[in-house]
């Protein structure tokens, strides 16, 4: 190990985005867990507070800073590190780091780039060198060439034959590239792509070859091993983050297996990685040809990917290695005797499926592609393909049941949706399986391998049989072990065999469940191992499955064991913050000394981390299953209120067949849940709320929202298409939605409530014991109501709320939390306008905001709260939320460069998929903080203003004249150039996108003349293609900073004009 | 489709276990034993090495790329480790019914029926590694249709006898000449060494070679204790007291070693897997390896000539040794593969490089 090397810099990931997600709290946490076992002073730079990485003990020094060689090398300068890790964070740190490589930064201050050489790293980034160096050891990249006439195109077609796909170089969003399959197609695709662009690539197509990816870890003694090889189901041209993957591969001959493995191994020798690395392989199907499509010199979603499924700790190996140890010398941490220079050996099959959340934005094409979108994943483990595909698709949390035994699944244009893959794709291909579509037809279309589709088709063929009989008992038992083996749920039975209703089926399925048990058909627990065995391990980490005979574990049933809940897949509203509250409240269990039992399935999750517990479980979130490892583990208790929404559904369904659950009692819970019940209790309290109905027939609708006025909030219980929820300003916006969203009857009654405006949020997230209030924290919201609450910026301590509001706020809670004789944690959201408080939202379980107000405070709210449920006594928390001299800011990250065409725009439905927390002194410094850490800049030149409805331009005008005081060149569309005019301020006028006239505002912000785009909605419905929706897209699209919010543009816009970047201090979080 | 026969897989401890069957229907009796590998079931099955024996695969889904061809290159086949499947039956736990390949032309169940090999699925594997590794390998029988099966122990046999060619065979016309003692050798020992610019003369185990013209002598892998092969052992030690290369693999690591006069002993837990780390001894470098043994040389037995050359990271036993003046080695492990990783390959080479320093090349 290099002894010289005493403090290490960590670079972390930010906020969580689409292709940027929990991965990286996994392999920094680990990274800094290597590093803290030898003695290493560890400096962690990550603004997203929400992460275990960001938590008290796990790095020696923390900053919530932006990721940005500005805040860096301030970082660096203060701290004088000996080296820096470069590879934890994703891309965003690779390229910060980078970027202070080639500025000289490193060099100056003597920071060491610890692991793989920077020159590496640049190797692999850009295409060019890329090629090259892999060119050098004889290694085949997709062949390209780049052309700048048809003529010329066509030549390079020839010469690589078709098919070819045609790349436009440097135009956005895809736009004029293709495939062609004739020289007519390509003439004509060419012409095209050269209006937009004067030079364009064609490639060799690689359509339909297989996508494999191995996981290389080198160490400086030049020792290799592939950990993992993972295949995609879909074939090449699907993202590998839009894909299923399997691991291990299961199409590859022994010879294909390790002929790319040999060939990683080559590669990354060649190009000096040392630590890890991920290599992606185009294979076709029809014989051995390969191409290299990419290397990724760091840690990746993949790679987390492969530490879960093969138990192998990828990012804490690639630390060490980083730190100059061999491979040899390290131990496998699985086994605790065998060595980690070795590649694991699984004697099971993961699955990992995609999450997406296509439906939450508007605009969005529900293709997939070769561009990522989706914002969660889940891996599945079995011991068959169909149990783990079918497990894997109920994990993804959309309401599916398995591959088959859903609901509405049918679909009109088969094989439209089979060639042009959505996000559907699995289950058009049940259905075409159903409609009896054969294998070779299905994978002529999808380019999916036979052996996939055969795996599928004996699900179908199974559900086939089962649907035969029509009670359990005529079933026999080989039949239905077979159909568990094959990972058909107790509910799939229920439904197929049962053929029970939809509201009956919670009940039905207990009768599976009981008719199984007595049969003898219950499912095993098998040790994730890394050595199929070979060798004795000691092994936490399990997982359930049909196919066997043997549980490798015993069971101690002593009353000493507690299981906490996990929060499944990360999705636009549950990320990271919920597995920090999961692990936080492990922690807890442990120090209590009992033994914790985690259930979790997210690979990008540190809660699924062996070694964060006494047994991960990393298996499914289903009552089913929940209650197999209930039966099995015989737990003291169950913890259902830190991993969000799913383990608190379940609470009730546990609570009525007796299963321990800890904390506050289910039935409260489903007090909170149920609106009508909440709310009679609210009306009981006297606590006021919004007015609502919830309504089954057309004419109350229009009856009550005559009585309440507009705008409303319309929420459907049955949605056909499009948005969930929606908020309407008049009958007209009302009969639209109406019609298009919703089929309204008895069985689908609609909610309609009153949507107050300009109120202020605020939020409290509090800790009770049997009722009694132990901590709490009130934060308030920048924005007023009408955006979610997980897209808000949130300021902890509040700033600018009455002091009688706090004092009514306080009071409220307390009188929910003894009503509902709370026992753990809890939130409740409020709006308040002038003093008068109604309650929004109240959340009998850990919300979003725990971890950011638990590090403000610095104290884990999630310890108390946990200590609570355990039973051990606890003090009431003293400290007043209104000591604090330092503020806090909360601030979202949006994904919307990633998501082509979707409007960027806020409502009532959540849209960010990450969010950051910040310190400062004061707000405009933590403001300052936390928007550069998302993505803003304070612009240099000019601003573009597009303020809205009266009431937002009057709001913006104090910002307006700030920027223009500080000499900003403003550019206004009509209106509010002449609002602005009225007021005093000078402003040029911006056309809108559809006028002539110049200057245009769509030049504006493609030019780069303006670096800041202010755009502020007229109303609060989803508008169509409209000019806004141009101006916001194209913000996005040409990355200029976009706000949309009138009160978040002023208080960003007064920050950086009260105080500039190098205003801001550097200061650790142990420094406030 | 007919409903799959129920078969019994019956353990000399008197575990048994129920599964059914995808292959041959006989009963069968043999040692049983595991592999981890995740991939290369047509190779291991034509492994020589597996003769007499029932192998396990620990991965759980198998057949899903089928069996290849049957199509020769350069006298041999060009898919498989030897003209026919060796182990007695196979055990898994998903067969896959339907396969998906281009160079597949049967599945995996019709390849084994036509060979008259039993195969299982349905059992539950990993209870059965863990049975098989503690005790170390046991006899088994598989047991269909009420037949019976004495337990047998392979090991009490010449298994080199029954896998080893019946004639001397040439293949090959490169300059090296490389006497080949086959003990049941896999063939991509053989591609290997022809990719080199050699002559393989392949001879049966028991065959006198001392009248033969050749450069490097090679020794294969093979089944079994090596303490069967007396008659090896002899030639062996003969050619020791000359100056020819020497390479050993496997059964050619033990034997070698017995020649030498050191003692071979059988393992607590045997080595087969695709994953096997070794260490170059005295240098931080490791590799890789596909094993397949249950025997090893005892380290502390080698004669003071001798010195081990690789070891297991794992378990520090002997993965390979070398003569400290003569230019003799060999490898516990498969540097062939096939299947496994290929990270020791350049031993081969390393080989022929001795043949060339022998011959006055370089």
């Amino acid at each position: 190990m290099k002894s010289h090397i005493r403090k290490v810099v960590v670079l972390g990931s930010g906020a969580l985005k689409i292709g940027e997600a929990g991965e990286f709290d996994y392999s920094g946490s680990q990274a800094l867990k290597a590093l803290k076992e030898e003695e290493i002073t560890t400096v962690l730079i990550n603004p997203n507070i929400a992460t275990v990485q960001t938590t008290e003990g796990v790095a020696d020094f923390i900053y919530f800073l932006p990721v940005t060689p500005f805040f860096v090398e301030q970082v660096i300068a203060r701290e004088k590190p000996d080296g820096i890790l470069l590879s934890f964070g994703g891309q965003t740190a690779l390229n910060c780091g980078i970027e202070l490589y080639r500025s000289g930064t490193l060099e100056k201050y003597g920071v060491e780039v610890l692991g793989t050489p920077i020159q590496a790293i640049m190797d692999t980034e850009d295409r060019e060198l890329f090629v090259n160096k892999l060119k050098e050891i004889d290694v085949r990249t997709p062949a390209s060439i780049a052309v700048t006439s048809v003529e010329q195109a066509l030549e390079a077609a020839r010469k690589l034959g078709f098919p070819v796909i045609i790349r436009s170089a440097y135009t956005l969003g895809g736009q004029g590239s293709g495939f062609c399959t004739s020289e007519k197609e390509l003439r004509s695709l060419s012409q095209k792509a050269f209006s937009y662009t004067g030079q364009i690539l064609v490639e060799e197509s690689l359509k339909g070859w297989k996508e494999v990816e191995y996981e290389v870890v080198r160490d400086n003694h030049d020792n290799c091993i592939t950990v993992c090889n993972m295949e995609n189901f879909d074939p090449l041209g699907i993202h590998t983050g839009e894909s299923i993957v399997v691991a291990p591969s299961q199409t590859l001959t022994n010879s294909e297996y390790h002929t790319l493995r040999e060939m990683s191994i080559r590669v990354i020798r060649h190009i000096g990685i040392i630590g890890e690395c991920n290599i992606q392989y185009a294979l076709d199907p029809r014989s051995e040809e390969y191409r290299v499509i990419e290397v990724n010199a760091r840690l990746s979603r993949s790679s987390a990917l492969a530490s879960k499924a093969t138990g192998y700790p990828l990012a804490f190996v690639a630390a060490k290695l980083a730190l100059g140890f061999g491979l040899p010398e390290l131990k496998n941490s699985v086994t605790r005797t065998t060595t980690a220079c070795f590649e694991p050996a699984l004697d099971y099959i993961v699955c990992k499926i995609p999450r997406w959340d296509l439906n939450k934005f508007t605009g969005v094409s529900h293709h997939i592609g070769s561009s990522m979108k989706s914002v969660g994943e889940v891996m599945s483990i079995g011991r068959s393909f169909e149990e783990a595909i079918q497990k894997g698709l109920r994990m993804i949390g959309q309401g599916m049941h398995g591959f088959v035994g859903n609901r509405n699944m049918e679909f009109d244009e088969i094989e439209k949706e089979l060639a042009e893959p959505t996000d559907m794709r699995i289950f058009v291909i049940a259905d075409a399986l159903k409609k009896g579509w054969t294998v070779e037809q299905i994978s002529k279309l999808t380019r999916i391998d036979s052996w996939f589709l055969y795996k599928l088709q004996n699900i179908v063929q199974l559900e086939e049989k089962l649907g035969a009989f029509q009670s359990l008992d005529e079933l026999p038992d080989d039949l239905l072990r077979e159909a568990k083996i094959q990972g058909f749920s107790d509910f799939q039975l229920a439904r197929i065999i049962l053929k029970t209703d939809p509201e009956h089926i919670e009940h039905r399925l207990l009768d599976v469940r009981k008719h199984r048990i007595k049969r003898g058909i219950v499912p095993v627990v098998k040790q994730i191992d890394t050595l199929a065995a070979e060798y004795p391990a000691m092994t936490n980490y399990l997982y359930l499955t049909y196919s066997g005979v043997l549980h490798d574990v015993p069971f101690e049933h002593d009353n000493r064991s507690v299981v906490v809940l996990g929060s499944g897949a990360y999705r636009i509203g549950s990320s990271v913050e919920f597995d920090w509250c999961s692990v936080s409240a492990l922690n807890t269990v442990k120090k209590r000394g009992f033994r914790s039992i985690m259930i979790n399935y997210n690979p990008e999750t540190v809660s699924t981390d062996y070694d964060i517990c006494d047994r991960l479980y990393f298996d499914e979130l289903s009552f089913e299953r929940v209650m197999d490892i209930i039966e099995l583990e015989m737990p003291r208790g169950v913890i259902v209120s830190m991993g969000g929404q799913i383990p608190n559904n379940l609470a009730l369904r546990l609570y009525q067949v007796k299963a321990p659950v800890l904390g506050t009692s289910p039935l409260s819970i489903d007090n909170a849940e149920d609106r009508h019940k909440f709310s009679s209790m609210l009306d009981q309290l006297g606590v006021d709320q919004p007015r609502w109905r919830e309504l089954s027939d057309l004419s109350d609708i229009y009856d009550f929202v005559e009585k309440i006025g507009f705008p409303v909030l319309v929420r459907p219980s049955y949605v056909l298409s499009g948005a969930a929820m929606n908020v309407v300003s008049n009958r007209d916006e009302l009969d639209h939605f109406l019609k298009l969203a919703a089929d309204v009857s008895k069985k689908h009654p609609v909610v309609v409530s009153e949507f107050i405006q300009h109120a202020k949020e605020i939020e409290i997230d509090a800790v009770a014991r049997e009722g009694e209030i132990m901590a709490y924290a009130i934060s308030e919201h920048v924005e007023f109501a009408g955006v979610h609450s997980g897209d808000a910026t949130m300021l902890f301590p509040p700033q600018k709320i009455y002091f009688e509001t706090v004092k009514r706020i306080k009071r409220i809670c307390r009188e929910i939390a003894q009503e509902l004789n709370i026992s753990g944690p809890f939130n409740i959201q409020f709006l308040a306008r002038d003093n008068d408080i109604k309650v929004i939202e109240c959340n009998l379980r850990a919300s979003r905001s725990f971890p950011f107000v638990s590090k403000v405070l610095k104290t884990d709210l999630i310890e108390l709260a946990t200590d609570v449920i355990l039973g051990f006594p606890v003090e009431k928390l003293h400290k007043s939320t209104f000591d604090l001299d330092y503020v806090g800011v909360k601030a979202p990250q949006f994904s919307f460069s990633r998501l082509q065409k979707a409007d960027p725009i806020l409502g009532v439905d959540m849209a960010s998929t990450g969010e950051v927390g910040c310190l400062g002194e004061d707000f405009y410094e933590a403001i300052l903080k936390a928007m550069f850490s998302v993505g803003y800049r304070i612009p240099r030149k000019a601003i573009l203003l597009s303020t809205g409805e009266p009431r937002s331009k009057v709001e913006m005008l104090n910002s307006a004249r700030a920027l223009k005081e500080k000499g900003y060149l403003l550019y206004a569309t009509r209106g509010t150039q002449q609002f602005l005019e009225a007021n005093g301020i000078d402003s040029t006028v911006a056309h809108w996108p559809d006028e002539e006239s110049k200057p245009n505002t769509i030049d504006l912000i493609r030019k780069k003349v303006v670096d800041l785009v202010i755009n502020i909605p007229k109303n609060l419905t989803k508008t169509e293609l409209s000019n806004d929706y141009l101006i916001r897209r194209n913000a996005v699209d040409y990355n200029i900073p976009l706000i949309t919010n009138a009160r978040l543009a002023s208080a960003f816009i007064l920050a950086f004009c009260k105080m500039d970047m190098n205003d801001i201090k550097i200061k650790r979080w142990d420094e406030y | 489709m007919n409903e799959p026969r129920k078969v019994k897989l019956l353990l000399e401890d008197g575990t048994e276990m129920t599964g059914k069957s995808f292959g041959y229907e006989k009963p069968v009796s043999g040692e049983v034993v595991f592999n981890t590998a995740m991939t290369g079931y047509p190779e291991s099955l034509t492994d020589p090495s597996y003769r007499g024996q029932i192998l396990v695969l620990t991965y759980p889904l198998v057949g899903n790329y089928g069996a290849p061809a049957e199509e020769t290159e350069n006298g041999l086949l060009k898919y498989f480790e030897s003209d026919r499947i060796h182990i007695s039956a196979l055990v898994v736990s998903d067969y896959s019914f339907q396969y998906s390949h281009w160079n597949a032309v049967n599945s995996l169940s019709h390849w084994l029926k036509k060979h008259r090999v039993p195969g299982i699925f349905g059992i539950d594997t990993r209870a059965l590694t863990k049975i098989l590794r503690e005790k170390g390998t046991m006899l088994g029988k598989v047991l269909m249709n009420g037949d019976t099966v004495d337990f047998y122990d392979p090991n009490r046999e010449n298994l080199v006898e029954q896998v080893s060619i019946r004639e001397k065979k040439v293949y090959g016309n490169g300059k090296y000449r490389i006497l080949l003692i086959d003990c049941g050798v896999k063939y991509n020992i053989i591609r290997y060494l022809l990719q080199l610019d050699t002559t393989i003369i392949r001879v049966p185990w028991n065959y006198d070679y001392s009248k033969e013209e050749y450069h490097g002598l090679f020794i294969s892998n093979g089944p079994g204790d090596p303490k069967q092969c007396g008659t090896i052992i002899e030639h062996i030690g003969r050619s020791l007291k000359e100056d020819k290369p020497i390479f050993g693999i496997c059964l050619g690591n033990q034997l070698l070693a017995l020649a030498a006069g050191a003692d071979t002993y059988k393992l607590k837990y045997g080595h087969r897997s695709h994953n096997q780390p070794v260490r170059l001894v005295n240098t931080p470098r490791a590799y890789i390896t596909s094993q397949n043994h249950g025997f090893a040389v005892n380290n502390e037995t080698l004669p003071s000539e001798w010195e081990p050359l690789f070891i297991n990271v794992n378990d520090e036993t002997n993965e390979g040794m070398k003569h400290r003046s003569k230019p003799f080695f060999s490898t516990q492990f498969h540097p062939e593969a096939s299947g496994g990783p290929t990270d020791t390959a350049f031993l081969f080479s390393e080989f022929i490089r001795n043949i060339q320093e022998y011959i006055g090349e370089e």
